[in-house]
């Protein structure tokens, strides 16, 4: 009997490295992306959209936890919560009542603050066509093997979705958008997501192949905020995006939860509204599609086996420790002045003759003066 | 005098009559000072209301009797002077306005060369490579030498006294490279005798570093033979060793992935594709230092000389592929982001190659990147792990240990890990200095270099002998793979820019094409068609020249920032917009013509009867 165990194991052990080794050479050519990248919009302003940033920068707070560094992220907040003078505790950004979840944090990194946030600019990111100016961390350097992210939060209607209370964008134009994007090749695969209300007409006009997207309300519906806190005032979060960042904290890095579990997330009984997806322009079977691949950035790692060897002797190097160092003893220039602030005197402006509207208030009061008691009384001045 | 309906009370009015009619008949005594008339007169209140009704008031307009229309009565003369009005203003209106409405509300559109555009999606690449095949002493048959013309006789005996195979070898390809002139991108081929002792006796064939090879084949065994029949006879081995030194079907698909249908690429040409970068006009290589533990261990690299001495040849010979710019970074307290484990049958702690996957990710925040320049940044990393988890090794999947103690990541960069522990005994006084040597370091990650810039790594096919590339680098041959494959990525993905930025312009009417941009579009296609002409005449340096000033005009040109579309405008709100213009001028105009033309036609009713 133990011989039988004995065997069973050791068989089980072997086949079990033998499936090792095959797993890594799959995971290599499961999906055929080498970097991520993520695009995230919050498009509204004013203090009670508070709701809007907290989406965004919970899907934000998730992206980078998982792996997605700083300068793949092009973060979008169209009005500052967390230094807003309306906040009541300033420098923070809370996803759910009781301020249990602070995601603003320490460490964020936004790309496009306040009046930025455009259509143009978004527009401009996404198609690449921004001026020579811009700095890295505005651009999307995607190539043919990055997988982006999309997400965009804010108030939309049918076909259309607001930007800060001004202006929107087309169903059609993001569609254009991205199909100028696959005519550069600038993704592999894209995953759209959107909280809005109709959310699922954004995505109704898609044509471009590599797409999939998620709304969190159907046409006609509304998508409807989490929970208000009575400190702050204001509804913290959008349903869609608090069950989904709910979600998000059970993945990590390895995790091998795939897109299937992605769509399950707020059934029509926690959000009200029905959110809804679309995978038909997706080549791959979206239960094979890890969530990791999107939100996170695993990278594919191969083994250096060849080396170069150039321990010929050729070029002698120098060696440490072959020369003195003779460093000259390095200091800082003076920053501040600090005499000049901390014995201030009253610096000597220079008198210069009134003009503009002194002047004028001046001619003013003479003149009334004069119209009301006579023009003899100028003979006193003159 | 406003205008008022008439029917609305004027009590003004009747004051100021009633004012006046006082006044000229002089009754009634009036208060001094005051400016209106009193009201404690002698009618009552509602006396005065009586004589708004009562008073007469005068009338604009007559008042239109019931059933009858008012039309002023005009004469013929009259009559005829409105009609010429009515009909010059709408000739103006049509003849002036229209075109002067369009002019002024078109967009500038440059010219495009739409109908070379057009023969570009339908591009026939021919590539064509120059070979030239020497026949040494002792292949050919005396009758066979007879036949074949030969164009050019060489005397040359080397004499050697061979003490090692593979020296013998290299000095033998040294002194044939310097007997031909190769420019880039042939090939030479040298058939050397079957008998000949200078092959290893399973080898084949011989790739040397320069753009030569020693092929041994019997020929003189051909029977009957001119120079098309001995060809013929060597044609698959050339043709294996063609493949081999500039391109074969792989590679062609590789660079041509963007315009093919996925599925068509083998599994090896897909990894050395994802492996290696896009073409670019301009590469950022970051070398980085990262030590977590400056307590008690105080680095000194030498990286300027080791650049200098073993990364700046490679970046030189990549000249004519795309701009290099270096810079290197020392990092502290930069640590991995994963725990290694201890192991105690090699006492030292382990990183096995599932957990390297993480290892990036959390390095990679603290990184930096030139924040001007928008170039792909290859990254390679020289972690020295602290003293507390020295030394550090690497295990692939099999549970080995790695030579290199390096790995890498596809368009990325690369990873290194340096242990210094054997440098020190346990107790020295901390921090130690301690010099890393670079060649060991700098011959790991040219290695790394070369697969990130598309040198692929294919084993040589059976009985080939490739000579390594050592310190130069890379061998000629190989970066004349590299330019085939980089020619054909540059064109085929500039083609595809200039006719998908074709469509676009086309597909939107109301985009502005500006002059620089058409200029750009203009000179791509005529590099293009340049590049391709090159390539068919088999002047690679050339066709490689072009083919990169095809892409960086075409990429200029379709990432401008001026080609926006967000001109989006539903027809509604064109015609919201253009209606409250036009159509109050639009349609007196009309209505007129139509006056006109229904009196004209009942005029020629009229003399028809007349005539009748």
């Amino acid at each position: 009997m133990a011989n039988i165990i004995a065997v069973v194991c050791a068989s089980y052990g072997l086949a079990q490295s033998v499936c090792d080794g095959e797993d890594l050479a799959e995971r290599f050519f499961r999906s055929d992306h080498t970097n991520n990248w993520a695009v995230l919009v919050c498009t509204s302003r004013f203090w009670f959209n508070y709701r809007h940033v907290a989406n965004t920068l919970s899907v934000y707070r998730s992206v980078k936890r998982l792996g997605i560094p700083d300068s793949h992220i092009v973060l979008m907040l169209a009005d500052d919560m967390a230094c807003n003078h309306r906040n009541p505790k300033p420098a923070t950004v809370f996803s759910h009542k009781n301020m249990e979840l602070n995601v603003y944090g320490d460490d964020v990194e936004v790309d496009y603050r306040g009046y930025e946030v455009t259509v143009e600019n978004f527009l401009r990111v996404l198609t690449g066509r921004l001026p020579p100016s811009t700095p890295r961390s505005k651009r999307l350097l995607s190539d043919d093997h990055s997988n982006i992210l999309i997400y965009l939060t804010g108030h939309g209607g049918n076909g259309f979705l607001k930007f800060q209370d001004s202006e929107e964008i087309s169903n059609v134009e993001l569609a254009d958008a991205f199909e100028q994007m696959w005519q550069k090749r600038r993704y592999n695969e894209l995953l759209f997501i959107i909280d809005t209300c109709q959310g699922a007409s954004m995505y109704e006009r898609f044509y471009s192949p590599n797409l999939m997207a998620l709304a969190s309300s159907q046409v006609g519906e509304d998508s409807l905020s989490h929970q208000p806190d009575l400190a702050i005032g204001v509804h913290l979060m959008d349903r869609y995006t608090f069950y989904l960042l709910e979600f998000l904290e059970d993945i990590h890095p390895a995790s091998q939860a795939n897109m299937n579990d992605l769509f399950k997330v707020c059934p029509k009984s926690q959000c009200v509204s029905t959110p809804g997806h679309r995978t038909d322009l997706f080549q791959r079977d979206p239960g094979s599609v890890l969530i990791t691949d999107f939100f996170g950035s695993v990278r594919k790692v191969e083994i250096t086996m060849e080396t170069i060897n150039l321990t010929v002797p050729g070029i002698p190097l120098e060696r440490f420790g072959g020369e003195p160092h003779t460093e000259t003893a390095l200091a800082y220039v003076d920053q501040l002045p600090v005499a000049q602030i901390i014995h201030q005197k009253p610096k000597q402006k220079d008198w210069h003759p009134p003009d503009g509207f002194i002047l004028g208030l001046w001619t003013l009061i003479l003149l009334v003066f004069f119209r009301t008691y006579g023009i003899k009384h100028l003979k006193h001045i003159f | 005098m406003t205008a008022r309906h008439p029917r609305t009370p004027a009590p003004l009015l009747v004051i100021g009559q009633r004012f006046l009619t006082q006044l000229l008949i002089g009754q009634r005594p009036r208060r001094t000072g005051s400016l209106w008339p009193s009201f404690h007169s002698r009618w009552p209140r509602w006396k005065w209301v009586s004589f708004l009704f009562i008073l007469p008031r005068r009338r604009r307009s007559p008042r239109p009797q019931s059933g009858m229309k008012v039309r002023p009565v005009l004469s013929d003369p009259e009559k005829q002077r409105g009609r010429s009005a009515a009909v010059a203003i709408a000739a103006l209106v049509i003849a002036a306005g229209i075109p002067l409405w369009w002019k002024t509300t078109e967009t500038y559109r440059a010219w495009l060369p739409a109908a070379r555009i057009g023969e570009l999606e339908a591009l026939q690449l021919e590539l064509r490579v120059e070979v030239e095949v020497v026949f040494a002493r002792g292949t050919l048959s005396p009758e066979q030498q007879k036949k074949v013309p030969a164009s050019r006789m060489r005397e040359q005996t080397y004499e050697s006294c061979c003490k090692s195979k593979s020296l013998c070898l290299v000095e033998a390809d040294h002194a044939l490279h310097t007997l031909t002139e190769t420019s880039c991108g042939s090939v030479v081929i040298y058939i050397i005798p079957e008998a000949s002792a200078l092959l290893p006796q399973d080898m084949r064939v011989y790739v040397g570093r320069s753009r030569t090879a020693l092929l041994r084949s019997q020929v003189a065994s051909v029977v009957g033979a001119g120079l098309p029949e001995v060809l013929a006879a060597l044609d698959p081995q050339m043709e294996q060793v063609l493949q081999t030194m500039s391109f074969n079907h792989q590679d062609v698909t590789a660079a041509l992935t963007d315009r093919l249908r996925p599925g068509l690429s083998t599994r090896d040409s897909l990894a050395d594709s994802m492996r290696a970068f896009k073409s670019s006009p301009g590469y950022e290589i970051t070398f980085s230092l990262l030590n977590p533990d400056p307590k008690h261990h105080q680095l000194h690299w030498d990286v300027e000389a080791a650049l200098d001495a073993y990364i700046y040849p490679l970046l030189h010979k990549m000249a004519p592929v795309a701009n290099f710019s270096v810079d290197s970074q020392i990092l502290y307290y930069a640590v991995l982001g994963v725990n290694p484990r201890y192991d105690a049958s090699a006492s030292a702690y382990t990183l096995s190659a599932d957990s390297l996957a993480h290892v990036i990710n959390p390095v990679e925040a603290r990184l930096g990147s030139n924040a001007a320049s928008s170039n792909p940044v290859l990254n390679f990393l020289l972690y020295v792990p602290d003293s507390l988890h020295s030394p550090l090794i690497i295990r692939n999947d099999q549970k080995q240990e790695v030579a290199s103690n390096a790995f890498h990541s596809p368009r990325w960069g690369g990873i290194m890990v340096y242990n210094v522990d054997g440098a020190y005994g346990n107790d020295t006084q901390f921090p130690v200095d301690i010099a890393i040597d670079m060649s060991r370091v700098m011959g790991v990650f040219l290695s790394q270099l070369r697969l990130m810039l598309g040198f692929q790594q294919t084993g040589a096919p059976p009985g080939f002998v490739l000579e390594a590339a050592g310190r130069e680098g890379v061998a000629e041959w190989e970066l004349d793979r590299l330019l085939w494959s980089r020619s054909v990525e540059n064109v085929a993905t500039a083609s595809a820019s200039i006719t998908s930025l074709a469509q676009l312009l086309d597909q939107i009417a109301n985009i502005v094409i500006n002059d620089n941009i058409a200029q750009q579009v203009a000179s791509a296609v005529t590099a293009l068609q340049a590049a391709v002409a090159e390539l068919e005449a088999g002047n690679l340096a050339l066709a490689l020249e072009h083919s990169r000033e095809a892409i960086s005009a075409s990429e200029r040109a379709f990432f401008d920032p001026s080609l926006l579309h967000l001109l989006y405008f539903p027809d509604d709100q064109k015609f919201a917009i253009y209606i409250p213009l036009f159509l109050p001028m639009c349609v007196p105009i009309l209505l007129s013509l139509l006056k006109i033309f229904r009196e004209v036609q009942q005029h020629r009713a009229e003399k028809r009867a007349k005539r009748d």
